[in-house]
């Protein structure tokens, strides 16, 4: 067991926080794709604090992978409010799927522009029919001439609005067994016959759409991989996703400010954290928080020695931080009690309403990504080795 | 930067849950339950012969002198095989409250005999963790008087560390007339509890303890962090049993883990689980390494894992069904070991409150710069 990262880590840790020093008031608004924006993604690149091991020559920094420098990034950032590096799944599915397997017309094309905030992707995946059972998905491609003809509907599309592109998973082999039968497409969103619907949700806002495509025609070159392997490449993709739901850093800080918002509220006059049954909960949720941060701790360690196995670790993230979120925001509602329940513009509202927010948020993350119970399928099945259920013929 | 157990640890692992799965069966636990005392002291020395009793003293004192890793190491490895033998407080709690506050005489005398598996010493702190009923030690003219419940490893004990309200430690002879040992049968019968009641015993403190609580605090978190350590190799052991039972049995022309209602079951044990050893691992490593935060986070694994292990002890039960009930299987053991680990040296509620006050949240103000703060060892 060794935790020190080495003292030219510790240098490489100066060097962040002057940077994070440097730029504090930087703000570039709430626009997605504004020129300050761009700049700002491109000064992260060319300091080395985004993209850092993504080729110069597809627009990142061009450095070695070095996973303690990029969690010292992480760390860093995460602790002060200077604008964070982009994220989305442009970036953290689309371009680590188009490094692993695009062609390289396909790396030239999108990879810089989506790391600069100029492209901003949406992800087709879901349909009405298809959800925890996503391969079953329906939308249809067909091949005419030296285009793809699209028609179908995904839905739980993610800034879809916003987004200059899709990627998209489409039935292109009907005949195929389903696995066998989707490709991966990368679809313009300005293509005519398509429509975009937005899903109001439980939160008040609106981040998720329905996408309808009619008669859809884009190059038949804009595939990744090959016809029918769609599934192979999309799974390469979902694994990233998953990791990214149960931040460590993100979940240190939303506990801490737990603590502060339970020493500020009371009830007659005494604070919440004084009660012996509001604090006992909360050290529960802080004793489950730590073994999720051990828990990174291992992780990151496999990706330092590679000998080291972590599957079952890595397997049950999604799971047990989403929950984890979810218990966390609601036990500061309840310390909040009655204040709690506000929302939107009250004016008593504590923290911008960002708890209930979080709160709500969370269920939709414990449902979206591959449900809680999908993702116990996946730990019994591949974590412990049980079999799958057995397929129920139709009647 | 490593996070995980080194080729040694590993192996010392392998090798004890190798010796136990040879020569402590079920039948062999069962046999010891019962009263089988020869074959308890078999097993013992077994393991004495692999170093279990060396591991934390000092070279100096003809021990082994590793760290609090290979000690949870050790004690994960005794819980996974439910092994009737002492070990958290002779081999653990008596040699570091030894070395950190004995007498170069206690030390001289005590060390050896420790490593070699000579002595044992019983370890009884509730007086000081959390009195029950109306034990109460105190010391006054050289002497011990009043009571301590649930010694640990007092059994075959030949002296017994003991604290008073102060925390203070004080060495007694086991065989001192003004002792009476009373034996307290609990649900767990792979180790023994005991009572003692004092009148005027002889007893020597131990001088690096006097009017300082920072030795019996290390001592106690490295007894809580080895019951953790225990209840995880267990509770370990119990979800692995439920796994493959699940493959065996069938009902309905299929086998049981094929349902997602058992799926599920296992998937939430192992979810809740795998993070416990490395929170385990980590707490170890804050012993040696980053003391500050050894107190929190052996409070909280503690804490957690007892909880984590209690769903999984009645979940890994429920899989095995009706059979799960049964002495025959013998699952019980497990579900007794973890049990009694949860109560010993605080229970959830309890060690929580302690981590509450670790962090001074009784008195002090919201800080929200604290996120800010650097080389917080929980961050890195």
């Amino acid at each position: 067991m060794d935790l020190n990262y080495g003292p030219e880590y510790d240098e490489f840790r100066e060097e962040v926080r002057l940077f994070i020093t440097e730029n504090e008031g930087v703000n570039l608004g709430g626009s997605l794709r504004s020129s300050e924006r761009i700049d700002w993604q491109q000064k992260l690149i060319d300091h080395g604090y985004f993209a850092r091991s993504t080729p110069k020559e597809y627009g990142g920094y061009g450095g070695d992978m070095d996973i303690i420098k990029s969690r010292i990034i992480a760390e860093e950032f995460a602790k002060s409010p200077i604008p964070k590096p982009m994220g989305g799944q442009g970036i953290q599915m689309l371009v680590p799927t188009l490094l692993e397997l695009g062609s390289e017309e396909q790396k030239q094309t999108y990879v810089k522009p989506t790391l600069r905030g100029e492209i901003i992707w949406c992800q087709g995946y879901s349909e009405p029919n298809s959800g925890s059972d996503l391969a079953s998905l329906q939308t249809k491609g067909e091949l005419d001439g030296d285009e793809w003809v699209i028609n179908g509907q995904k839905t739980w599309t993610s800034t879809a609005k916003f987004a200059q592109m899709c990627f998209c998973l489409v039935r292109t082999e009907p005949d195929a067994p389903k696995h066998q039968g989707i490709s991966y497409l990368l679809i313009p969103m300005d293509s005519p016959g398509i429509e975009i619907r937005p899903i109001m949700q439980m939160t008040g806002t609106a981040d998720f759409n329905e996408v309808f495509f009619t008669d859809v025609r884009i190059p038949a070159t804009n595939i990744v991989g090959k016809r029918g392997e769609g599934w192979k490449v999309a799974n390469a993709t979902l694994a990233y996703e998953r990791g990214s739901l149960a931040d460590p850093n993100v979940m240190m800080n939303r506990m801490y400010a737990l603590i502060d918002l339970m020493k500020s509220e009371t009830i007659d006059g005494e604070r919440v954290i004084d009660k012996p049954a509001f604090r006992d909960r909360l050290l529960r949720i802080q004793g489950r928080v730590l073994a999720l941060q051990s828990n990174s701790l291992r992780i990151l360690s496999s990706q330092i020695n590679k000998e080291q196995d972590v599957t079952l670790a890595r397997f049950i993230l999604k799971l047990q931080g989403t929950e984890l979120r979810h218990d966390l925001e609601g036990l500061a509602i309840d310390a909040m009690g009655e204040l709690g329940t506000l929302y939107e513009n009250s004016p008593l509202l504590r923290d911008s309403g960002s708890w209930q927010m979080h709160y709500m948020y969370f269920l939709g993350l414990i449902i979206g990504g591959g449900t809680s119970q999908i993702q116990k399928n996946i730990i019994s099945e591949r974590g412990l080795g049980m079999p799958k259920e057995p397929k129920v013929q139709e009647a | 930067m490593y996070f995980g157990l080194s080729e040694e640890q590993q192996s010392l692992e392998n090798s004890i849950k190798r010796y136990l799965e040879d020569n402590a069966s079920l039948d062999t636990i069962k046999a010891v339950a019962g009263g089988d005392k020869e074959t308890a002291e078999k097993v013992h020395q077994g393991l004495i012969d692999l170093g279990i009793s060396s591991l934390l003293v000092p070279e100096k004192y003809g021990g082994l002198e590793l760290d609090m890793l290979f000690a949870s190491v050790v004690s994960g490895a005794l819980g996974s095989g439910t092994a009737p033998v002492p070990f958290t407080g002779t081999y653990v709690m008596a040699p570091l409250a030894l070395s950190l506050a004995g007498s170069e005489v206690q030390k001289d005398y005590w060390l050896p005999k420790i490593a070699g598996g000579e002595r044992i010493i019983g370890i009884g702190l509730s007086e000081f963790v959390g009195a029950r009923e109306d034990t109460a030690i105190s010391f006054s003219n050289d002497t011990l008087s009043g009571r301590a419940l649930f010694i640990i490893d007092g059994k075959n004990a030949d002296a017994f560390i003991l604290s008073d309200k102060a925390g203070q430690l004080f060495i007694i002879d086991a065989d001192d007339s003004g002792l009476t040992k009373i034996e307290l049968t609990t649900v767990d019968k792979t180790r023994e509890s005991m009572e003692l009641v004092l009148k005027k015993v002889k007893t020597e403190i131990l001088p690096g303890s006097e009017k300082n609580q920072d030795v019996i605090n290390k001592v106690i978190d490295a007894g809580r962090l080895m019951l953790s350590a225990d209840s995880l190799g267990a509770s370990q052991v119990m979800l692995d049993k439920a796994v493959a039972y699940s493959l065996e049995r069938k009902q309905f022309g299929r086998q049981i883990g094929s349902f997602q209602a058992v799926k599920h079951m296992c998937a939430e044990m192992a979810a809740e689980l795998e993070p416990c050893h490395a929170m385990v691992w980590h707490t170890a490593h804050c012993f040696d390494h980053i003391p500050e935060e050894a107190r929190l986070m052996a409070c909280h694994t503690k804490a957690h894992v007892s909880e984590v292990g209690k769903q999984v002890s009645r979940t890994a039960i429920e899989v095995h069904g009706g059979m799960g009930f049964t002495e025959e299987l013998g699952l019980h053991y497990w579900f007794k070991r973890i049990g009694l680990n949860r109560q010993l040296l605080g229970s959830p509620e309890l060690v929580r409150e302690e981590a509450a006050k670790i962090q001074n949240f009784d008195q002090s103000p919201p800080e929200s710069q604290r996120t800010k703060e650097a080389g917080n060892p929980l961050l890195v």
